[in-house]
C-alpha cells in the first residue's frame, strides 16, 4: 500500500488521531503526514472528518429518513443537475444514485417527522423532474459508517498472560 | 506423602508472568501491555460457523487427525510459506498449537536427549522438554543481534551434540524475526549435526517487514522438521484452542498414536470455526494484522522518543525495549507508580533480562496513555 492509501485507511478507522500519532503509527513524520493530508483535502478525496454519533443517545429530537425519488430526464436534463439541486439543501445529508426500482436515495434529517415530511413535500417532490417520491423514517439504527452500535466488548482477557 | 507430583514436576517452577498477573488483578485502574492474545475476536463469520454446527449438532468426536475438510484447507493456506504438505498423511490437528509443542516432545524426544531452546522465549517449551524427560539446553540470542538465531551462537552453547532444536520465529517475546539468510545458516547447522526441528511458526501472519521464512522449505530441512501452527494469533482464537501440526507421514503418524490416547481429537466446534475461518475471513485476518502494525510503529517511536533502547521487532505483537537494568524491579514500580502492567523479559529467561516484554495487543486510545505513563516513569527516574 502506497503512504497516501495507508492514511486513508487510518483515517477512515479514525480520523481523530492527531498528526503526531498518525506519523508514529505509519512509521513517517509529522512534515510528511501534513504534506499528504493537504494533498487529499485540496485534490478533493478527503472531504471531511466527522464524528459517528448514535443520536439515539442524545436529548437531540432528530428523524431521520430515507427517500427514494423517481426522476423523468429530458434532453437539457440529466441526473446531475438534477443532484445538483437537491444537494444544495442543508436538510439532504446524503445524495446516492443508485441502480434498481427507483433512481436516487437520499437521507433527510430535521427536528420532527412532520418538519422531515413538510420537506420532502414542499422542496423536494416539487422539483419538476420528480415523478415520485417513497420516505422512509429511520426508526432504529444499529450500524453506521461501519461502526456496530451494539453492546460494546467488555475485554475479558486475562489481564497478563504469555 | 499421597498425590506427590514426580520429580520432574516439582522441579519446574511456577511461570514467573503468575506473579504479575496476580499484582495487576489487584488494581482496576491498570493498562495492560502483559497479554499474549489478540484484543479482537474471532472473525465473525468463524462464530457463526462455529455456532451452525452446534444448532446442527455436530458435538461428536472428529477423526483423531482432525476433519479431512479442515486438514485440505490448511493445506491450502500454508502453501503461501512455501509449504506442500499432504492433507491425509502430514496433517495433524491438535487442540491449540501448544498440544502440537508437547505432543512433538514427547513424541521425538527420549529420555536425557538434549533439546536446544534459544532464550529468551516463550515460556512453555523448557518444561515441555523436562515432561518429556530430556534436558533443555538453552541458546542465548541477544539484543546485539536483534534477537536472532546464529549457528555461532548454537554453537557456544554446545547445541551440536544436542538432539532437537525448538525455534519459534516469529518470536514471543521479543518481536524478533529471522530472514530466508539467517534461517538458511541455522538449517544448515541442524543438516550438518543432525538436529530435528520443532518449528513454531505460531505468529507466522503476523510478520511486518518481509516475509515469513519456514526453517522447513530449507534443503534437506523437510524431513527433520515439524512445523506447528494455529488459529489462535492470526486468527484471535485463542480460547476456541486449535493448533496443527505438519512433517513426513511417519512423523505426524507417530504423533499421531499420542494424541489419540490423549486427546482423541481436538474440538470440534473450533474445527468448524476453523473452516471458515481459512475459507472467508482473510479479510479479517489483513485487517488485523494491519492493526497490529500500525500500533508495532507507534510504539517502537515512542521508545524512541523517550530514550528506551529498543530493536525493531519485526513481527509477533511484541516489542522488547531494554529497560535498563533490573526488569523485575521496573515492572513492578511501573506497575504501582504508573498503573502500567508489562512482563518482565527475564520470566522468558536469563537472556530476556534487562528487558520488558511490551504487548501492543491492546487498542490505539489505551496504548497512548500507557505510552505516556510509561514516560513519565522513565523521566522520573
Amino acid at each position: 500500500m502506497d503512504e497516501k492509501q495507508e492514511l486513508l485507511s487510518l483515517l477512515s478507522t479514525d480520523a481523530r488521531e492527531d498528526v503526531d500519532d498518525i506519523a508514529r503509527q505509519l512509521g513517517t513524520d509529522p512534515e510528511t503526514v501534513e504534506g499528504l493530508l493537504d494533498e487529499l483535502e485540496s485534490e478533493g478525496t478527503v472531504r471531511g472528518y466527522q464524528a459517528v454519533i448514535d443520536w439515539d443517545n442524545t436529548d437531540s429530537q432528530r428523524v431521520a429518513a430515507f427517500v427514494e425519488l423517481n426522476v423523468e430526464l429530458d434532453r437539457e436534463t440529466g441526473y446531475k443537475e438534477i443532484a445538483d439541486r437537491i444537494a444544495k439543501f442543508p436538510a439532504v445529508e446524503s445524495l446516492r444514485l443508485v441502480s434498481g426500482d427507483y433512481d436516487f436515495a437520499i437521507e433527510v434529517t430535521g427536528e420532527s417527522m412532520q418538519a422531515v415530511s413538510q420537506f420532502v413535500s414542499e422542496q423536494i417532490a416539487p422539483i419538476p423532474e420528480i415523478t415520485q417520491t417513497v420516505t422512509h423514517f429511520i426508526m432504529e439504527t444499529y450500524k453506521e459508517a461501519g461502526i456496530d452500535f451494539g453492546d460494546r466488548d467488555d475485554d475479558d482477557r486475562l489481564s497478563v498472560s504469555p | 506423602m499421597t498425590l506427590q507430583p514426580n520429580d520432574r514436576v516439582a522441579d519446574t517452577p511456577e511461570s514467573g508472568i503468575r506473579k504479575f498477573f496476580e499484582l495487576a488483578e489487584e488494581r482496576d485502574d491498570v493498562i495492560s501491555l502483559g497479554v499474549g492474545e489478540p484484543d479482537f475476536s474471532a472473525p465473525w463469520a468463524a462464530r457463526t460457523a462455529a455456532i451452525h454446527s452446534l444448532e446442527a449438532g455436530k458435538t461428536s468426536y472428529t477423526a483423531n487427525r482432525g476433519k479431512l475438510e479442515l486438514r485440505r484447507e490448511i493445506a491450502d493456506h500454508v502453501e503461501q510459506w512455501g509449504h506442500q504438505y499432504d492433507p491425509d498423511s502430514e496433517i495433524l490437528v491438535t487442540t491449540g498449537a501448544s498440544e502440537a509443542v508437547d505432543l512433538a516432545l514427547r513424541t521425538f524426544v527420549d529420555p536425557g536427549d538434549r533439546v536446544a531452546v534459544h532464550q529468551p522465549t516463550y515460556i512453555s517449551y523448557k518444561p515441555g522438554v523436562r515432561f518429556a524427560g530430556g534436558e533443555p539446553l538453552p541458546v542465548p540470542t541477544g539484543a546485539d543481534n536483534d534477537f536472532v538465531l546464529t549457528p555461532e551462537a548454537l554453537r557456544e552453547a554446545g547445541a551440536a551434540d544436542a538432539d532437537a532444536l525448538i525455534l519459534c520465529y516469529p518470536n514471543n517475546p521479543t518481536g524478533a524475526v529471522m530472514d530466508a539468510e539467517e534461517i538458511a545458516a541455522v538449517a544448515e547447522f541442524c543438516v550438518d549435526n543432525e538436529i530435528d526441528v520443532i518449528a513454531d511458526e505460531i505468529y507466522a501472519a503476523l510478520t511486518y517487514d518481509g516475509e515469513h521464512t519456514s526453517i522447513a522449505t530449507m534443503p534437506n530441512m523437510r524431513e527433520r522438521t515439524v512445523v506447528i501452527n494455529g488459529f489462535s494469533k492470526a486468527y484471535a482464537m485463542t480460547g476456541l484452542r486449535l493448533g496443527y501440526a505438519m512433517g513426513p507421514p511417519d512423523a505426524i503418524e507417530a504423533m499421531n498414536r499420542v494424541h489419540q490416547y490423549t486427546m482423541l481429537s481436538a474440538p470440534t466446534t473450533a474445527q468448524y470455526a476453523a473452516i471458515e475461518a481459512l475459507r472467508s475471513c482473510e479479510e479479517s485476518v489483513d485487517e488485523m494484522a494491519t492493526a497490529f502494525n500500525r500500533r508495532r510503529r507507534f510504539v517502537l517511536s515512542r521508545f524512541e522518543e523517550m530514550g528506551l533502547d529498543c530493536f525493531t521487532a519485526k513481527g509477533a505483537f511484541y516489542a522488547f525495549p531494554a529497560c535498563g537494568g533490573d526488569d523485575e524491579a521496573f515492572a513492578e514500580n511501573l506497575l504501582e507508580q504508573e498503573g502500567v502492567a508489562v512482563v518482565p523479559g527475564s520470566v522468558f529467561g536469563p537472556g530476556g533480562a534487562g528487558h520488558l516484554r511490551i504487548s501492543y495487543a491492546t487498542g490505539m486510545r489505551e496504548l497512548k496513555t500507557a505510552m505516556n505513563r510509561i514516560e513519565v516513569f522513565v523521566g522520573d527516574r
